[in-house]
């Protein structure tokens, strides 16, 4: 907390462990949630090595967002085991996985609206100058930090001492990526990150991802589209209703495969067959069930 | 099957040239800019009533009256510092008003019972006053209870313990006088002295409120513990999601206005001798009407330090102002009121045109 910027030290830290490639930087085994009487997670498995891109794909309420807060230190697991680089351990705050060098984007982005733009990108891990009864925020560089990773995105703004309430849902989201992409030291997990943007930031998120991949980050990628997994993806595991229902590596899994684990061909021929009911769906000119089940796109193109 | 990105992955993506803008945002205007501080309310309305006063009460003219306002205003404006803190971090404490006085009490009875050096009653009340801070902002994130409920407990125990304390020891409802006692002169040339400037007596709890606020505001804007202070009370659980340390931030607020309270404490009873154990009640109110009207949002992450300063200058200029134009002073409490209503809806209209694009 007292140095003056969080990610270097977390990364020099990195340096010291220097993990082998094949050993993961973070792991649950038969890891589980409980919410009260709601048991949200139970028995999973998922394993994050450097340079690996895991992505994890599931229904709305399948525990997805539970699985990430287990790694990212908002909530504790109730069963099973969480290790970071081979030991137990239970994180209590958020701060904990931070200073593992985990840094992570949520799904409902983790902003102070009425707070301006870049003091939201550095929350947390302000960066300081000054010895201490005088040690201040060093505003002039943070902003001009802010705004260079914001412009690698994309987002230009003009005036990054408005509030963050007031830019546009994917802006938003920008900003959170941004940040944790600066201070995601070893591992960076995105809660559905291109929910809510335009292609042209989707593909900047992507090219994010495999950027931090190639630079020996764990990612963990959680995503509805399984086009977008399946881009950077090297693991894939399927949530369903709180278990694993598929964890493949990419040569054990196509994306035909993939589409319809996570979006049953048979489910969305039932579907078909609902909308036929409601009038004034036209329903000719959707595909046919044998159509649902073949392949739905190739990697090159899935983008769009 | 290779990657099918691995290409594009090499190579980051390239920044566009410093100098590209967004282009849409036309520069807001000076006045506008100056509009979204949320202390400008308050100035136009600080304004506003001391040309009231200046015009109907022809004694509020003189420097004399001045500085009486000033220091009205800094006894209350002290203790709305913190408060005023403690609300941009989202919380309230109803027990500011009567930690006062618990502070007072514990100097002046320790010090008299035990006959010690009134600086030891000025410590111990120090850590006592720390303690109960602590004690608020502890039970709040133990409980979850909302701040409002658990410092309504706090007021009732300390309110109820000043009396039966007072009593038990002086059988009386005041406290015994202080006044002839080892270290009494100093501390009081520290707590409650004067300074004459061009002639006129200025009491020194109006530098020390000047001087807090400056402290504040730079702690608020320039530190990290002030950046934390609007995270907290604008999104706690954002806060707490990326490494923001919510429960000590809030503690630490909770411990902030114990300090204040402290040194209020201390500038009555070296002012007085003596403590009335019943005093304080209502005051955490007018606390907080001063940093409301200062601009501070009731429900936190927006307010500045500068806000309530100008808030407190204006509780001063009423009180004395009604004294000066020999109106009936009942009539405080109903002006009072109405610069409340009025002070929210000009933030209300402030804080729209600060976040209109
Ligand atoms: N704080 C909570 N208290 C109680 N139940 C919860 C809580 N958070 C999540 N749940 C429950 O846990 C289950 C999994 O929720 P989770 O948010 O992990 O789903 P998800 O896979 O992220 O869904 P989505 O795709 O919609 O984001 C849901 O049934 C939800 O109701
Ligand atoms: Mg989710």
């Amino acid at each position: 907390m007292t140095d003056t910027n969080g990610s270097t030290a977390a990364q020099s830290a990195v340096k010291d462990a220097a993990p082998g490639p094949d050993k993961p930087v973070v792991e649950l085994r038969g890891a589980g949630k409980s919410y009260g009487n709601i048991r949200a997670l139970h028995g999973v498995n998922l394993t994050v090595h450097p340079s690996r891109v895991t992505c994890v794909l599931g229904d709305n309420g399948a525990g997805k967002s539970t699985l990430i807060k287990i790694i990212s230190g908002l909530h504790q697991h109730t069963e099973g085991e969480f290790l970071v680089d081979g030991e137990a351990v239970r994180f209590t705050t958020p701060r904990e996985a931070l200073d593992a060098g985990i840094a992570t984007v949520y799904q409902d982005l983790a902003t102070v609206p009425l707070m301006p733009v870049w003091r939201n990108f550095f929350l947390g891990s302000e960066m300081t100058k000054g010895p201490w009864p005088v040690r201040r925020l060093d505003i002039e560089k943070m902003k001009k930090t802010a705004d260079e990773e914001l412009r690698n995105m994309g987002i230009v703004l003009d005036d990054l001492d408005q509030p963050i309430g007031t830019l546009s849902g994917g802006q938003r989201q920008c900003v959170a990526i941004a940040r944790a992409v600066y201070f995601g030291a070893r591992v960076l997990i995105l809660d559905e990150p291109t929910a809510a943007l335009g292609v042209k930031q989707s593909g900047v998120v992507l090219k994010y991802i495999a950027a931090a991949r190639d630079r020996g980050l764990g990612v963990i990628f959680i995503t509805h589209n399984p086009h977008h997994a399946y881009m950077v993806g090297d693991h894939f595991s399927v949530l369903r209703l709180g278990t694993m229902e598929l964890s493949a590596a990419r040569d054990q899994v196509s994306l035909e495969e993939l589409t319809n684990h996570m979006a049953g061909g048979t489910e969305l021929a039932a579907l078909k067959h609902e909308l036929a009911q409601v009038r004034g769906v036209d329903v000719e000119e959707l595909p046919e069930e044998e159509d649902l089940t073949a392949p739905v796109a190739t990697p090159k193109d899935g983008a769009a | 099957m290779t990657q099918a990105t691995a290409p594009a992955a090499s190579s980051s993506p390239p920044a566009p040239p410093a100098t590209q803008k967004d282009g849409r945002t036309a520069q807001r205007s000076l006045g506008r800019r100056l509009l979204a501080r949320p202390e400008v309310g308050a100035l136009i309305a600080a304004i506003g009533v001391y040309v009231f006063f200046f015009a109907a009460a022809p004694s509020f003219r003189e420097a004399g009256s001045l500085a009486t306002v000033l220091y009205q205003a800094s006894v209350m404006g002290i203790m709305a510092l913190p408060v005023a803190l403690l609300m941009i971090g989202g919380e309230f404490d109803l027990s500011a008003g009567v930690a006062v006085t618990t502070s007072a009490l514990t100097a002046a009875i320790l010090s008299f019972q035990l006959t010690m050096n009134v600086w030891t009653g000025v410590f111990v009340a120090l850590v006592v006053s720390l303690a109960v801070g602590a004690f608020n902002g502890w039970l709040l994130i133990k409980t979850g209870l909302p701040s409002f409920l658990v410092t309504l407990g706090s007021f009732l125990i300390l309110q109820g313990s000043n009396l039966a304390v007072t009593k038990i020891f002086t059988g009386n409802v005041a406290s015994d006088s202080i006044a002839d006692m080892d270290g009494f002169d100093q501390a009081k040339s520290v707590f409650a002295s004067e300074v004459s400037i061009g002639g006129v007596d200025f009491k020194v709890t109006i530098f020390y409120w000047l001087v807090f606020a400056g402290i504040a505001t730079w702690l608020l804007l320039r530190t990290k513990f002030g950046n934390w202070i609007f995270a907290v009370g604008g999104n706690k659980d954002s806060a707490r999601a990326v490494g923001v340390p919510v429960n000590l931030t809030k503690i630490a607020l909770f411990m902030g206005v114990g300090a204040g309270a402290w040194f209020v404490g201390m500038h009555l009873l070296f002012s007085f001798n003596t403590v009335q154990s019943n005093e304080g009640v209502g005051n955490e109110f007018l606390y907080i009407i001063a940093a409301v009207i200062g601009g501070c949002l009731l429900t936190g992450g927006y307010g500045s330090a500068i806000g309530p300063v100008i808030g407190a200058f204006i509780f001063g200029m009423v009180n004395q102002g009604i004294v000066y134009a020999n109106w009936n002073p009942d009539w405080f409490k109903a002006f009072l009121g109405v610069m409340l209503l009025l002070a929210a809806l000009v933030n209300l209209w402030v804080r729209q045109q600060a976040t209109r694009r």
